[in-house]
């Protein structure tokens, strides 16, 4: 009976008119029917999230007395952008914050440029890295000194996203080639890291960053929480790069190396020259993978008390003034990380699209 | 080769410039502030009175100017501090592991902190711990509280007293853990527990600040129990301990001799002799201390006596409008005893 | 000559190594030196005898019955109870929600299988830790106070307190009169299926109500015959609160719903990339066969599928374990929260930390272990 009923609706429409294709394509048998009323469905019960958040809405700028409707309450927002930007970030030095989020946009531009990759890239985001720094941490030129514990926002969002997978690229690549590495000792310890920072939570790892490192390291050596919290998602990215990493190095024929070396070329030469390269352009779509992941999983940060994006907004959200501006403070903030990931998602795509035109 | 070395550089600048904070810290915690130039004390993650930033990122409350203090006597610079917000449950390790010098972040003086890993220092607030319900419920002391479900907040005394109180009075409460202190405000106002326990001295910050009409809610004790609320320092720094001991003393002591702000200067002249070793115009102390001879005149003149700085941050001058209760002068009925400047 | 080189080479790769297992011990030796030496001089209690002494504490809601009196011991217990429970109802869920999401993407409706990719693009993109957060928010903030709380079914009461229903009550006869009353169900089964009942011309509907009614009949009489064995718990506002019935709070909620949704739009896209996997070709040789759609569906693209499925999808249910971490932040007592407390508590940070890795990796590898059994034993026996 069913077969019948797919016959039916595979046989050609013998009026090609638009009204009837739509009738066959979503009403054409009982099954398809039976979806396009689930979808009408579903739509329809978005239309109150939908008039709560856009048609019911206050949008003005305003007191929070503006907002006693049934409407999302934007005002808020509105009010409360600097918090949530910028954190704790003193207000007359807010433009250096500012500045820091643009020069990080500017440089992720940069990078998607193909043409610009290779050492050029690098050189350019370690001296980009190197004025963020300086801009939020101050003290120098005239500007006013700004200790780690004010910093917050947006800033520190990108930048631990930025300086995780950056630190993280390099000790990846070495784990990788450890664990395809024919020294036994080389390979034992590289299964060991990836693998055991694989199956920990990254809250657990940012527990032990946060509380437990101190004890670990000598007295005389404090890192501040912000260094610490880095360090524990900077290993994070490191293994889960690094097994990416080994998916290329693993779709790599051996017959490069084992040419290199009869010519006689050294070992780490080879890797950097021939295998890394390739092994690399080979897994762009999973490392912008992992560059969301890791987008995403700054946000954690907010469970050690590291005052980012999604803990300014928790802590604007709490004052009293504002009818429960909760769903809206974090509506914002999940807008602002969703536009990041489908933005480098995007990408992903476009590049993945164009790997596919070059090897056809 | 040259290259790549350029780029492993680059690479390690920004873990460099992270990692640029470290510091020296053998010699003791006084050695280590002075080459600092600042000091780092551990701050609450917002309690308004006690320590919460104000709207340009200034910290203010009691707690914040105890650490003032410490900081003028050591540095002669009340705003030469560095406030690290923790939570309940990092605040101990931080004092531990070095990451503050001092945590005067209303903690509750108990043997277990004392005897595992820190030192404290000399009251700087007493306190009953209380529970904060909507009055619209009618209930206005603990026995009342069968069946209430309560916020706590982890890291706190609280959490044993919400058990202790429901198995006395066998009222069945049924507690919300929260791990941060703004959460588990939040989730109060928001009508998810009954009631929310903490210090009295907290729950009239929470109210004041955080409540639509404060005039709808009431505050009762949780026990019959004061507790002492004292900065911490790390174990095994004696001169340190004593440092940030006699600190607070001055504060208390200040107002004892009915020295203020105002009337410091004028004080220096003064003949009691008690007065002229305190202030430090008959030297001995400081150099006792390893501090200049001068710093219980300093802090005064900063920040006032203790009486002027409870009045500014929590009592009548303040949105908590606080009694001084038991923070009053012993010889005011209160429990703030001066010690002996000698 | 050539002999000597490979000899110096094999020299260098073996000083090589074992400069790294060298530098690895000393690396090792000298953060417990260290750690040894910072819990000595600040005086911080170590070892885990304090795993014996009585908690104290309270949490708010468990799997495994907690007492404050109880240990530190059963507190991790219980915590480690709650993480797996939370854990296991994701995974169930969200499997069912990710085969829905594939076919809805697979069903080649234009609007539905649009919906099904709007909602990937949604979730994938937006950090857990976000959503849990948006949820806990409206479980707190929409819902209307206990005393008015809504009572749509009743016995059901949705309120801030989290939801409250009805609870199966069960007497000391109650597992007497289930078993009872499975074994007639049973037997009612086989006498339907047997030879002797089917030879009699009855439509096979009416022998089918018959049977069910026999069935309902006897169990009725049982249940009255055993003075009601078991009964509905009914949740009564007494006081300040609900009492009895069975009760989801709102953290547990908002984690459970977040965690779900979230994750089914994972396991969605692997389902779905696992049936496409399959070739095209499959389907049309199936139609060529004359099979319905269903049974091409559940009979040979699905298997196929599946070998193709489990691997990523161990992956995702173990990430989705170290997930259940991120409760902590709405306050729902999972192992995290517990590992707070009692680090508070007993100021032994260092053993309550290393107690959750602990339990973390070995769930992690035994997981993975399971997985690969099975993994093993579904792949395909070439011949």
């Amino acid at each position: 009976m069913t077969n019948n009923r797919t016959n039916a609706t595979a046989q050609p429409s013998t009026s090609p008119s638009m009204v009837s294709r739509g009738v066959r394509i979503f009403f054409g048998s009982w099954l398809s029917a039976l979806l396009t009323l689930l979808s009408v469905a579903i739509i329809l019960a978005l239309i109150p999230a939908f008039r709560w958040a856009v048609l019911d809405a206050q949008w003005q700028a305003g007191p929070p007395e503006l907002c006693h409707g049934a409407g999302a309450c934007w005002s808020f927002i509105h009010a409360k952008l600097r918090l949530i930007l910028f954190g704790l970030y003193p207000p007359e030095a807010q433009w250096r914050a500012f500045t820091v989020i643009v020069l990080i946009i500017a440089l992720v531009l940069a990078t998607l440029w193909p043409r610009l990759w290779g050492l050029r890239i690098i050189g350019l985001w370690a001296v980009g890295l190197a004025v963020m720094l300086v801009l939020m941490q101050g003290g120098v030129f005239g500007m006013s000194y700004v200790p780690t514990s004010k910093w917050g926002g947006l800033p520190i969002t990108l930048l631990l996203a930025v300086l995780s997978l950056g630190l993280g690229f390099p000790i990846a690549v070495v784990l990788a080639l450890g664990r395809r590495s024919k020294l036994p000792v080389a390979r034992a310890v590289s299964i060991l890291m990836i693998e055991l920072v694989r199956g920990l939570p990254l809250v657990g790892l940012l527990f032990v960053a946060a509380i437990l490192l101190p004890l670990f390291l000598p007295p005389d050596w404090t890192i501040d929480k912000l260094g610490r919290t880095l360090a524990a998602l900077t290993i994070f990215a490191a293994a889960y790069l690094a097994e990416v990493i080994r998916g290329g190095l693993q779709g790599l024929s051996g017959g490069q190396v084992e040419a290199a070396q009869a010519l006689g070329i050294p070992y780490w030469k080879t890797v950097w020259h021939i295998v890394l390269p390739q092994a690399i352009q080979k897994v762009i779509p999973p490392l912008t993978n992992t560059a969301i992941v890791m987008v995403k999983n700054t946000s954690l940060v907010l469970i050690v008390g590291v005052f980012d994006i999604l803990s300014a907004a928790r802590s604007a959200a709490t004052d009293p003034a504002w009818p429960a501006p909760s769903t809206e403070a974090y509506l914002f903030v999940a807008a602002i990380y969703f536009i990041i990931c489908t933005a480098i998602g995007w990408y992903s795509q476009h590049l993945e699209a164009g790997v596919k035109a070059r090897s056809h | 080769m040259k290259t790549k070395m350029k780029i492993l550089t680059a690479l390690a600048m920004p873990a460099m410039l992270l990692a640029g904070t470290a510091q020296a810290q053998s010699g003791g915690t006084l050695a280590a502030v002075k080459e600092r130039g600042r000091m780092v004390c551990g701050a609450s993650q917002g309690t308004p009175g006690f320590g919460a930033p104000d709207d340009n990122g200034y910290w203010r409350g009691l707690d914040v100017e105890t650490c003032r203090a410490v900081a003028v006597a050591v540095l002669g610079d009340m705003d030469a501090v560095d406030f690290v917000p923790l939570s309940g449950q990092q605040r101990i390790p931080a004092l531990q592991t070095g990451e503050v010098d001092m945590l005067p972040r209303t903690m509750t003086w108990t043997l277990q902190r004392d005897a595992n890993g820190i030192n404290f220092t000399t009251p700087n607030y007493y306190e009953y711990t209380g529970f904060m319900m909507p009055k619209s419920l009618g209930i206005s002391e603990v026995e009342g509280m069968t069946g209430a479900t309560v916020c706590v907040q982890t890291g706190s005394t609280t959490e044993l007293v919400v058990n202790d109180v429901s198995t006395k009075h066998d009222l069945d409460l049924s507690p919300v853990v929260f791990d941060n202190t703004s959460a588990a405000r939040q989730a109060f106002f928001s009508g998810r527990c009954d009631a929310l326990i903490t210090d009295a001295g907290a729950l009239a910050s929470v109210r004041a600040s955080m409540a639509d009409n404060p005039d709808d809610y009431i505050i009762f004790p949780a026990t019959p129990y004061a507790d002492a609320l004292t900065p911490a320092v790390r174990q095994g720094d004696d001169q340190w301990m004593d440092i940030v001991t006699w600190s607070i003393q001055a504060l208390i002591a200040a107002e004892n001799f009915g020295i203020t702000q105002a009337n410091v200067d004028e004080m220096l002249e003064s003949d009691d002799p008690r007065i002229r070793r305190f202030l430090g115009t008959d030297p001995g102390n400081g150099a006792a201390l390893g501090l200049s001879e001068d710093f219980a005149y300093q802090i005064v003149k900063a920040l006032g006596n203790y009486g002027e700085v409870f009045e500014r941050n929590v009592g009548m001058d303040s949105p908590l409008k606080l009694e001084r209760g038991y923070n009053a002068l012993y010889s005011d009925g209160g429990v703030m005893f001066p010690l002996a400047f000698q | 000559m050539l002999r000597t080189l490979w000899y110096s080479d094999r020299l260098r790769s073996l000083v090589a190594q074992v400069a790294l297992l060298g530098g690895l011990v000393g690396l090792l030796f000298w953060l417990g030196n260290n750690t040894a030496s910072n819990l000595a001089e600040r005086g911080i209690r170590t070892g885990l005898d304090f795993l014996s002494r009585p908690a104290r504490f309270p949490i708010s809601e468990s799997v495994i019955r907690y007492d404050p009196s109880d240990s530190f011991l059963w507190a991790f217990a219980v915590g480690i109870g709650n993480t797996l429970w939370l854990s296991f109802l994701t995974i169930v869920l969200a499997t069912l929600g990710g085969l829905l999401l594939a076919l809805a993407r697979l069903s080649g409706h234009p609007l539905l299988t649009r919906l099904g990719r709007s909602y990937v693009t949604l979730f994938r993109n937006i950090p857990l830790i976000v959503q849990l957060l948006f949820f806990y928010g409206i479980a707190t903030s929409v819902f209307p106070a206990p005393r008015d709380a809504l009572n749509p079914v009743p016995g059901v009461f949705l309120s801030l307190r989290g939801v409250y229903a009805p609870a199966l009550e069960i007497a000391p006869g109650g597992g007497l009169f289930l078993v009872l009353c499975g074994l007639s169900l049973v037997g009612v089964a086989l006498a339907l299926r047997s030879r002797h009942l089917r030879g009699r011309h009855m439509p096979r509907a009416l022998r089918l109500v018959l049977g069910v009614a026999g069935w309902a009949g006897f169990c009725v009489a049982l249940w009255a015959a055993m003075e009601r064995p078991i009964g509905l718990d009914l949740p009564e506002l007494t006081g300040l609160n609900f009492r009895g019935g069975t009760y989801l709070s709102p953290e547990f909620a908002a984690v459970l719903i977040g965690l779900v949704l979230y994750t089914s739009a994972f396991t969605g896209e692997i389902i779905r990339g696992g049936i496409e996997a399959i070739a095209r070709g499959q389907w049309e040789a199936g139609r060529a066969l004359g099979l319905s759609e269903r049974h091409i569906m559940f009979r040979i693209i699905l298997p196929q599928a599946l070998r193709v499925i489990v691997p990523p999808m161990t992956s995702q249910y173990l990430s989705t374990v170290k997930n259940t971490t991120l409760a902590v932040a709405v306050g729902y007592p999972e192992l995290g929260l517990i590992v707070n407390t009692v680090t508070n508590q007993t100021g032994q940070a260092l053993e309550s930390i290393l107690i959750m890795l602990a339990v973390f990796l070995t769930i992690s590898l035994s997981v993975s272990a399971l997985m690969n059994l099975y993994n093993a034993r579904i792949a395909l026996v070439e011949r």
